[in-house]
């Protein structure tokens, strides 16, 4: 039989600015590339909670990941929906209900936001992470993504 | 896409007896279920216990159970056993393949393959438990 990883409870909430070097780290750890200046600016639009929504998840006192959301209105014709835009929890802690909580953190505020809809964007090769959202009961929307590359 | 028998039968078989990890489940109560032929199933289950994903328990109130780890096995995985998923590689030429008209088409066909191998690669059995599960509240109730 397989073995099931014990659940972490971490506590989920708004990161505060003393949270962003742990998101920053976290990312680059996930992604190999640093972009400190990215995630200060989506801190300054989101981290007030004015346009978006940054929750991070603590148990005690470590940092075990994060989820950033927005709702966007009529982009692409949509009505208004909760995109996920960025998730991160640290290796040593995944598949122990901590993406599960973070992901009903921000679902629950969007629904409070008025939203009945939430989505997201991945890269098709990135299989861990469509597993897990998938997981969460996402499945393939009515949008398709389309690109071309640009000559010169 | 259309699965073919082989691959259905064994999804169905996987997914009975993920649902039921604590109870070794009879060939012929799988057959039954899903209305197949109890011979095709248990080739199939042969198969699926060389795989490792099953394992049959023998003597009375013997039958399969399911012994992969459902958060990670996935339906590419299991329906890959069974038959080829997408057009065939590319080194498999085929009349017309080498025109412009010929590597247009092969350009969306390989397009549909890596969605569908990217979808069906990112749904684990866990996950096909749940939306089994979902789809059994939101049934409308018998008449």
């Amino acid at each position: 039989m397989s073995d099931v990883p014990v659940p972490l409870t971490p506590t989920i909430r708004p990161a505060t600015p003393a949270d962003l070097d742990a998101i920053i780290a976290l990312d680059q750890e996930m992604t190999g590339m640093s972009k400190p200046d990215y995630w200060r600016g989506v801190f300054d639009r989101f981290g007030n909670g004015s346009e978006g929504c940054i929750l991070v998840a603590s148990d005690g006192d470590r940092f075990v990941g994060f989820i950033v959301g927005e709702v966007r209105a009529w982009e692409f014709g949509s009505p208004p929906c909760g995109w996920v835009f960025a998730l991160g929890v640290p290796q040593d802690v995944r598949l122990r209900g901590v993406g599960s909580l973070l992901f009903d953190g921000l679902c629950e505020r969007f629904r409070q936001a008025g939203v009945k809809t939430i989505r997201t964007m991945l890269a098709r090769d990135a299989l861990l992470i469509m597993s897990f959202f998938r997981s969460q009961g996402m499945v393939g929307g009515p949008f398709i993504q389309l690109e071309k590359e640009l000559a010169g | 896409m259309n699965l073919q028998m082989a691959t259905r039968h064994a999804l169905f078989a996987i997914l009975e007896l993920a649902a039921q990890p604590d109870r070794q489940v009879a060939a012929a109560e799988i057959a039954e279920k899903y209305g197949i032929s109890l011979n095709h199933l248990s080739k199939v289950l042969r198969t699926l216990g060389r795989l490792g994903l099953v394992e049959a328990v023998r003597g009375v109130g013997g039958g399969y159970r399911f012994v992969g780890n459902a958060r990670r096995v996935t339906l590419l995985d299991i329906i890959g056993a069974f038959e080829t998923v997408g057009t065939p590689a590319a080194s498999h030429r085929e009349p017309g393949d080498d025109t412009a008209e010929g590597r247009a088409l092969r350009s969306v066909m390989e397009e549909i393959d890596i969605l569908t191998r990217a979808t069906l690669s990112s749904i684990t059995v866990e996950t096909m438990l749940k939306m089994i599960r979902r789809s059994q509240w939101n049934a409308p109730p018998a008449a």
